[in-house]
């Protein structure tokens, strides 16, 4: 017994010494780009907001709680930092916005981690009453989910080193690139692009890391991911900027509120006309130009 | 045990034990070159600059790891108690005498024994993890296959309980119930106690699969910093590092109970062999 | 995707399993039986290479075995061929061996700890030296004796495959993946098409080795 009462508290002093040690604040990652801080955008919350023919609205109204899907590990899009509870990105932004519309301020929005696969059972089971999380509209997926938006369209893209010479799939030929393994975009290359090597991991950040070794030529996906990394690493990496696909990512509802459909495609309505969508654009992903707002479609 | 090993060979000689000496010297300068070659090609290839280390040094990041080992500590603890729970039950399933029990336990047994773990927590996390989370995905999915498998060490450990213990008990007036639970059992445990904690061991290195279903866990974390810090393998090696400690500490205590437990149990267990029944 | 089309997808899936296990099979049972002599052998420095090898392999997760392949192997400039594919399949195959053997060699170890001290005293006796006694003698016999706990070892290396699936290798686990992002509305049936054909793998090992053990096995 002796023995193992001094094991645990040697284990004791170690963890002691171990948070003991570390210095304050936290470090700033270092790869981060542009340098200036950047003030995020403010919502102004439209307190008058009732769109009471919505269960969904009205039960989360009176929880006092929005419940969003969002994705943890999108830079630029959903992110949540080391150490950090609340994501950040682009995705994060439109939910604020479209919940300030609805009347929820932003502190009273619940971010739960979705991953692609179960994006849909989340909002069946009413888990979550909405996602934003890089969820490209399709027939197969409005079988079982209701989608407000496009809030943007997004395209499969690569991102290469700043000194490639790829400049489109085209030139894929022979080259390796990586994406995740079972995604569209993996799927995509796989069969439209035979002479590419496809390289698959269970994240994209594992990709990153083999182009920045060399491993792999190129990673591809939707552009607005890519994006992230494109500003996580300044310098090192470039988006090619000719997307080949379409992929327009909606608000995942769930199905038949029309209601709420209705409400969510004004409230992004608005903020692409009063330059909010813009701000939160450039807040998180960088330069807006040359992207254009999408179309809402209100099938 | 340390018998057949030791008579594999004679006691050194003289001449044995210099070339023992020379030996130990010629690996140890190996091994420093193949180490010296690693270090060389990782600084080479820049991973071993202050800037991918430089954020283990902030008690942010110190703590953010140290609340994924925790979480992944919850996790395997929790599932193990539950696991040995399960394992008790389908043990006495198995060793019941009527078919119509036993056989439905060895198709439950051999199902979820069969079938990998990662899977297991998927299929929770995907087909119940709305209503359960990601924390009891993770702890269903570890449970149910290591609760299999504890299941048959527990029953190996009552099968290796002497006959005579039983009828003695029986001979004293005791229930079949509680020859079980007073007699049987109790050895049984003491006697596979190093078996069950090794394969608690396994259990706890199951628990890394976490982060693929949004658990927190210890990797999660390492992935979530080395993605921020862009220092994929630097973190990589200390989540590797405290899963090693963490997993020498329990297999100390193993070793420890080994000692101490065994000597209370009639049940004739070769424990060394039985060490073997743990499944990775 | 219609139905055969998901079947080719875990056709080629089942496929890629099997052959990460079947290199990593011969591998672990080459490299355990190794560690196993090497933690029996009369040399020190040999006995405690093997077994710190083998405590901190067994004790570190198999995902980041597979991570340090993976990720670090190409640092030392260790690759196999230009083909990415391959590549990877090398390093997974490395790992699950790296990772098996251990659990090969403490099988191996407990089988030998088995063997009647008089078969070793024979040997020696007869003057055979330490890699005689161990080839000759004692691991023929320990090999026989173990089969039971080594099927375990190997029918949990075929599960560990799954693993590879997050480091460049299509099998069954990749396999799934592609079909649930294709038809997400079949998530429940493909998920029972793979625990089903992951069954089916580990039902067919298990009669292997009940009928090796059958044929081979040594009752003391």
């Amino acid at each position: 017994m002796k023995k193992l009462s001094m094991s645990i508290a040697s284990i004791a002093v170690g963890l002691l010494a171990l948070s003991g040690c570390g210095q304050g604040g936290s470090p700033d990652a270092p790869a981060e780009g542009g340098g200036e801080t950047k003030t995020a955008p403010e919502y102004t919350v439209n307190e008058s907001a009732d769109v009471a023919d919505s269960k969904t609205w009205q039960a989360a109204k009176d929880a006092g709680e929005l419940k969003v899907g969002v994705k943890f590990d999108q830079p630029g899009l959903g992110n949540v930092k080391a150490g950090s509870k609340t994501p950040e990105g682009f995705d994060i932004e439109i939910a604020k916005m479209v919940g300030a519309e609805l009347g929820f301020k932003p502190d009273q929005l619940k971010f739960t981690e979705t991953v692609s696969a179960n994006r849909e059972p989340f909002l069946q089971q009413g888990n979550v009453d909405m996602v934003v999380a890089t969820y490209t509209i399709n027939d197969e997926r409005k079988k079982v989910v209701d989608f407000a938006g496009p809030y943007y369209v997004a395209g499969q893209d690569l991102l290469v080193a700043t000194d490639s010479d790829i400049a489109g799939p085209e030139d894929l030929a022979g080259k390796k690139v990586c994406s995740v393994d079972g995604s569209t975009p993996a799927q995509n290359i796989e069969e439209k692009y035979k002479d590419a090597q496809l390289v698959t991991y269970d994240t994209y950040s594992k990709c990153v890391t083999d182009l920045q070794s060399g491993s792999v030529d190129a990673v591809t996906t939707d552009d607005a991911i890519l994006r992230g990394y494109a500003a996580q690493f300044e310098g090192e990496f470039k988006v090619v900027g000719k997307p080949f696909t379409e992929e327009p990512y909606g608000v995942g509802l769930p199905k038949d509120d029309k209601a709420l459909r209705d409400a969510v495609n004004d409230a992004l309505q608005k903020g692409m006309d009063d330059g909010k969508w813009k701000e939160a654009f450039e807040y998180s992903l960088g330069s807006a130009d040359g992207v254009k707002m999408p179309e809402i479609d209100r099938y | 045990m340390t018998a057949p090993t030791e008579v594999l060979f004679d006691a050194p000689g003289p001449k044995a034990r210099r070339n023992n000496v020379i030996l130990s010297i010629v690996s140890a300068l190996v091994l420093a070159g193949i180490v010296a070659f690693a270090v060389w090609k990782f600084a080479d290839a820049g991973q071993l600059e202050a800037a991918k280390w430089y954020p283990f040094t902030f008690a942010q990041i110190q703590l953010v790891l140290l609340q994924g080992m925790l979480a992944t500590l919850k996790v395997a603890v929790v599932a193990a108690l539950l696991a040995l729970v399960v394992g008790v039950v389908f043990a006495l399933l198995r060793l019941s005498s009527r078919r119509i029990i036993s056989l439905p336990g060895t198709i439950v047994l051999e199902f979820f024994r069969g079938v990998p773990v990662l899977l297991l927590i998927f299929a929770m996390f995907l087909i119940f993890g709305n209503t359960i989370g990601p924390f009891w995905s993770v702890v269903i999915g570890l449970t149910l296959y290591n609760g299999m498998v504890l299941a048959e060490i527990i029953r190996a450990g009552i099968l290796a309980v002497p006959k005579g213990q039983k009828e003695a008990a029986m001979a004293i007036g005791l229930r079949s119930g509680q020859v079980m639970s007073l007699v049987l059992m109790p050895q049984a445990l003491r006697a596979m106690m190093p078996t069950i904690i090794a394969q608690i061991v396994v259990l706890l290195k199951d628990s890394a699969l976490g982060f693929i279903v949004t658990y927190q866990d210890l990797l999660y974390q390492v992935n979530l910093i080395g993605r921020e810090y862009n220092n994929l393998l630097p973190t990589f090696l200390v989540g590797a590092v405290l899963f090693i400690i963490i997993n020498m500490i329990v297999a100390g205590i193993a070793r420890w109970l080994e000692k101490h437990l065994q000597r209370k149990t009639t049940a004739h267990v070769d424990a060394e062999g039985l060490s073997a029944k743990t499944v990775t | 995707m219609d139905f055969p089309e998901l079947l080719r997808l875990f056709g080629s899936g089942i496929w890629g399993t099997l052959k990460l296990f079947t290199v990593a099979l011969i591998g672990s049972f080459v490299l355990g039986t190794i560690l196993a002599g090497m933690r029996v052998s009369p040399t020190p420095v040999l006995r405690i290479a093997a077994s710190t090898y083998i405590n901190v392999v067994r004790n570190t997760p198999l995902t980041l075995v597979m991570f340090f392949c993976a990720f670090g192997l190409p640092f030392l400039d260790i690759r196999f061929g230009a083909s990415s594919s391959f590549n990877s399949f090398v390093y997974a195959t490395i790992a699950l061996t790296a990772y098996t053997a251990c659990f090969v060699a403490e099988t191996l170890k407990s089988g030998i700890a088995t063997i009647p001290v008089g078969q070793a005293e024979a040997a020696r006796a007869v003057g055979l030296t330490f890699g005689q006694t161990l080839n000759e003698v004692i691991l023929p016999q320990a090999f026989r004796t173990v089969i039971p706990p080594l099927g375990s070892v190997i029918i949990a290396m075929l599960k560990n495959t799954s693993i590879a699936s997050a480091f460049n290798n299509r099998e069954l686990i990749s396999a799934m993946r592609n079909a649930i992002e294709l038809r997400g509305d079949l998530v429940i049936a493909i998920l029972f098409g793979t625990a089903l054909a992951y069954l089916l793998l580990a039902l067919i090992l298990g009669r292997v080795f009940d009928y090796l053990e059958r044929k081979l096995v040594i009752l003391r």
